[in-house]
């Protein structure tokens, strides 16, 4: 069994926003909307400070509370690699994974249907990354299969410092931040 | 997740969305209407980006007879297979509902935007008319031009087949001018456009107020991001704790104009100590004695009350360049128009340079390479008995391009003689030139103002005649050539259709050639055959060049231990330490420091740059980059926000020295910024009505900027030195 997930280096991402406008494009994500963002996250008083900018999105959890709330079945885990899905025609935009998910990962999309982050599981059955991977100038994104001990994703968890996020709500996400 | 949205935009939003997907549809419906059958399936074409002059090398996607996606050509060397986040985005130009679609004739007062669309035949006979005009009464010297962009050459070749050559660029006096000059004045040459900049190999990178990561010269941005990846140490000295400050071992919060000071003490530091390649100092160097007799006395103690960096870090810092020399690059910078005493501060970056041995050297500054590519042959442009009109009696004596400031300056005087018109090509001059009430009254002077753009800008709306140009998806475009690491041409050719009566940049200049009866210099019929001609001159194939967007040239050695060729066109064939041009034309030989006027009492100095998402003021309407920013806001310390009263989110007017009030702007409260200064993005605050989904959002930088200070050297406008209060907007 694969278990998708991305390893983002903070040291490297300028915040830039190329991995939004890329995965606006990539999937037609309606103005006004985006499925992935950009959070800066910092500490201290000036002059002596820390920054550290995250390229964030639907965290594709091992445990997503999206999917154990959804009353229709329409949230669920893809066979292939553990992606997080919604099943547009199932969605009945009653907004419970909305609710429960801890990331505000999820919108409702304007024809009704809860929409967020697939991964580019369409890209990544080609053999591609997502788009925001492929784009990414400063190449701060991995992604591969955690569970591979083989994968670039597991070799650079095994060799730098990181974190996820909220890890303390019990999700278990898949996305990784080196620090 | 959704955007940050007040319910207002997002119903403007959703109108905004419909009219935009009307507008593709419809561009493409008419040919279903036609008897050409709707486009099927996906293709991809290469070409290159035009949202900034880096001009990345760049892959479309069509789905379905759409624009679908752009990525970066893996070929190219600038991109590297990666757009920044204006070029992914850069699709949305196409669709952007706020485009120019035909070509306009003023009905009314200039800046009243009252217009009638009309043909190209009709603009283009207008514009030659008043230009034959010109000519007669004036000369064709009367007749000036600014121009940005590898899309303004066929301009200039028409204007200089005319017979002026009163041809400006705003990147000159305005941006990188005063960078080149105190480059040239040291090495014979300058840092480049594509900067000649090794970051790839640096060790140590340091950047003054340089903040790469939030400009995303694409390349420039991989190689830092590669190489704080790799542990280089990376030295920032910025009044803003910028991304590239937050990436920094060293971060030198520098207290705003005060650079040069920090400059000349770290060489104090360098010299004192003997830290600098004395065998690259020694073979190269000219006047290296009375250099270091100039600098004895500007220590690390002199420049701490100066810069507010204490004497330790200051030691610590040079010692650290100095540790990792010749892979140490003293970043050159790009836009350096800061405090009028510019070159001069740029000539003391070039100096650091020198100490570390990096020109020319791994990790530094390269020796860039080109392709061999002959010019189309054309008749000999005529001769002018006129000098230039921006530099009367070489008051600027060290400027080696024209000044666009001194083209306006002589708009208004008529000093050396009256310019009486204007084409502005791909420049928003009102918000590209300071003192936008200076720009007007030149305006006022004019015959005929001409504005060649893709949207209706601001110096748009002044113009006479606005002829709309099709956006770089839609057109062939001249080569792009850039000498650079790695030697390339590339390709821009169409990827879809313009949507509505705009035309490519060589057919605008082509045809109005034709009307001017100077059609013998423009001896092709069309720009394929003219592409064509040249790469077989260069012993290159189009096909190829078609198929692949790019051809790489041979890889000739780039740095001086490599064989790349050491040549330093200055006067004593050296690196100049000491200048003996400058001294004989009355200037500091060596840069000497000036304190920058503090701010007065309540005010804060005013400092712009860029956001990573938009270009200049030239992409706020493009839909998908105004999703990823919608608009400015003025960063102030958080220390200060607070005695103000205000808080992140609320709406402030800037109130400059002139009395001069901004449109509202949102304030930004945060610890990363100096208390003297104040900062914001460039290129917000649209005043054109026509930029409908742009106008009114943030506040303009541009408009705020009345007070300049000219660099005696060269002619450059130093911006930085304006200052303003916050009054706060209920």
């Amino acid at each position: 069994m694969s278990r998708f997930g991305m390893v983002i280096d903070t040291r490297r991402c300028v915040g830039c926003h190329d991995c939004v406008v890329a995965c606006k494009t990539e999937n037609g994500v309606p103005e006004g909307y985006s499925r992935d963002w950009i959070t800066e996250e910092m500490h201290g008083a000036f002059p002596t400070l820390q920054l550290e900018i995250r390229s964030e999105r639907c965290n594709h959890c091992d445990n997503p509370p999206c999917v154990s709330c959804c009353p229709t079945g329409a949230s669920h885990i893809h066979e292939r690699g553990g992606v997080v899905l919604v099943t547009h025609d199932k969605c009945i935009g009653c907004k419970a994974c909305l609710a429960a998910c801890p990331y505000d990962a999820r919108f409702i999309h304007p024809d009704g249907y809860a929409d967020k982050c697939t991964f580019c599981i369409h890209r990544v059955e080609k053999g591609l990354d997502p788009a925001c991977v492929s784009v990414c100038p400063t190449h701060c994104m991995h992604f591969g299969d955690l569970d591979d001990p083989q994968s670039e994703v597991s070799q650079l968890l095994s060799s730098r410092p990181h974190h996820t996020l909220m890890s303390e709500a019990g999700t278990k996400p898949c996305i990784y931040y080196l620090t | 997740m959704m955007v940050n949205l007040s319910r207002r935009r997002f119903l403007k939003i959703s109108a905004a969305t419909m009219a935009a997907a009307g507008a593709l549809d419809g561009s493409f419906h008419v040919m279903a209407g036609s008897d050409k059958p709707v486009e099927q399936g996906i293709r991809t074409v290469p070409t290159f980006c035009n949202l900034c002059f880096w001009e990345c090398g760049a892959i479309a996607t069509v789905r379905d007879g759409k624009l679908w996606k752009i990525e970066g050509n893996p070929l190219d060397p600038l991109s590297r297979g990666r757009l920044c986040p204006r070029g992914t985005g850069g699709i949305g130009a196409q669709y952007d509902p706020d485009r120019l679609r035909s070509p306009l004739l003023r009905v009314s007062e200039r800046g009243q935007e009252k217009w009638k669309a009309v043909t190209w035949d009709e603009a283009l006979a207008y514009v030659a008319d008043k230009m034959q005009k010109i000519k007669t009464e004036h000369g064709p010297e009367s007749f000036a031009a600014f121009i940005h962009g590898l899309g303004g050459r066929f301009f200039k070749h028409t204007l200089r087949a005319f017979g002026t050559e009163n041809i400006a660029a705003p990147s000159f006096a305005q941006c990188r001018g005063p960078r080149d000059v105190g480059f040239t004045l040291t090495f014979g040459a300058d840092a480049g456009s594509l900067e000649r900049t090794d970051i790839e190999n640096a060790q140590c990178l340091v950047l003054i107020g340089s903040h790469i990561g939030e400009n995303m010269h694409n390349t420039q941005v991989q190689e830092f991001a590669d190489a704080v990846g790799r542990g280089a140490t990376v030295i920032v000295a910025d009044p803003r704790f910028s991304v590239a400050g937050s990436k920094a071992k060293y971060y030198l919060p520098i207290k705003p104009g005060t650079d040069l000071a920090l400059l000349l003490a770290w060489m104090h530091v360098i010299v004192e100590e003997k830290l600098y390649d004395q065998e690259y100092v020694d073979k190269y160097g000219f006047g290296f004695e009375q250099f270091v007799a100039e600098i004895q006395s500007f220590t690390p103690e002199w420049a701490y009350p100066e810069t507010g960096i204490d004497p330790d870090t200051i030691r610590a810092t040079a010692r650290e360049m100095a540790r990792y020399r010749p892979a140490t690059l003293i970043h050159p910078g790009r836009h350096s128009s800061w405090y009028g005493n510019d070159a001069q501060r740029s000539r003391a970056l070039a100096l650091l340079n020198a100490l570390m041995g990096s020109w020319g050297r791994k990790g530094g500054l390269y020796i860039p390479a080109g392709m061999s590519l002959p010019d189309y042959p054309f008749p000999p442009y005529p001769k002018s008995d006129k000098p230039l009109a921006d530099n009367p009696n070489n008051r600027y004596p060290f400027a080696d391009e024209v000044i666009s400031t001194g083209i306006r300056e002589a708009t208004i005087t008529g000093n050396p003689y009256p310019v009486k018109g204007w084409l502005v090509y791909a420049t928003n001059l009102i918000n590209s030139l300071p003192n936008q009430a200076e720009t007007i009254r030149a305006i006022e002077n004019l015959d005929l103002l001409v504005v060649v753009d893709t949207i209706p800008s601001e110096i748009a709306c002044w113009a006479d005649v606005v002829l709309p140009e099709s956006i770089y998806l839609e057109r062939y475009e001249e080569l792009h050539a850039e000498p650079f690491r790695h030697p390339f041409i590339a390709l821009r050719q169409p990827v879809v259709p313009a949507p509505g009566d705009q035309k490519p940049n060589w057919w605008i200049a082509k045809t109005l050639a034709q009307k001017l009866g100077l059609g013998a210099y423009y001896p092709w019929n069309d720009i394929e055959e003219y592409l064509r001609a040249r790469l077989k001159a260069g012993g290159y194939s189009f096909e190829d060049l078609k198929r692949d967007g790019i051809i790489r040239g041979p890889q000739p050695p780039i740095y001086f231990e490599d064989g790349a060729p050491v040549a330093f066109d200055t006067p004593s064939r050296k690196i100049e330490f000491y200048s003996v041009q400058l001294q004989k034309a009355g200037f500091d030989p060596v840069p000497k420091y000036t304190p920058p006027e503090p701010p007065p009492p309540g005010s804060y100095r005013l400092l712009f740059g860029r956001a990573p998402m938009h270009s200049f003021s030239r992409t706020q309407t493009n839909p998908l980059l105004l999703d990823l920013q919608d608009e400015n806001a003025v960063w102030v310390n958080a220390q200060e926000a607070t005695r103000l009263g205000l808080r992140s989110g609320d709406y402030v007017r800037l109130r400059n020295q002139d009395g001069q009030v901004s449109n509202r702007v949102r304030v930004k409260a945060t610890e990363r910024i100096h208390p003297d200064c104040v900062y914001m993005t460039h290129g917000w605050g649209h005043t054109s009505k026509m930029l409908r989904s742009a106008f009114g959002r943030g506040a303009s930088d541009a408009q705020m900027i009345t007070r300049y200070k000219t660099d005696p050297l060269m002619g450059g406008t130093g911006m930085n030195v304006n200052f303003v209060t916050l009054e706060s907007e209920a």
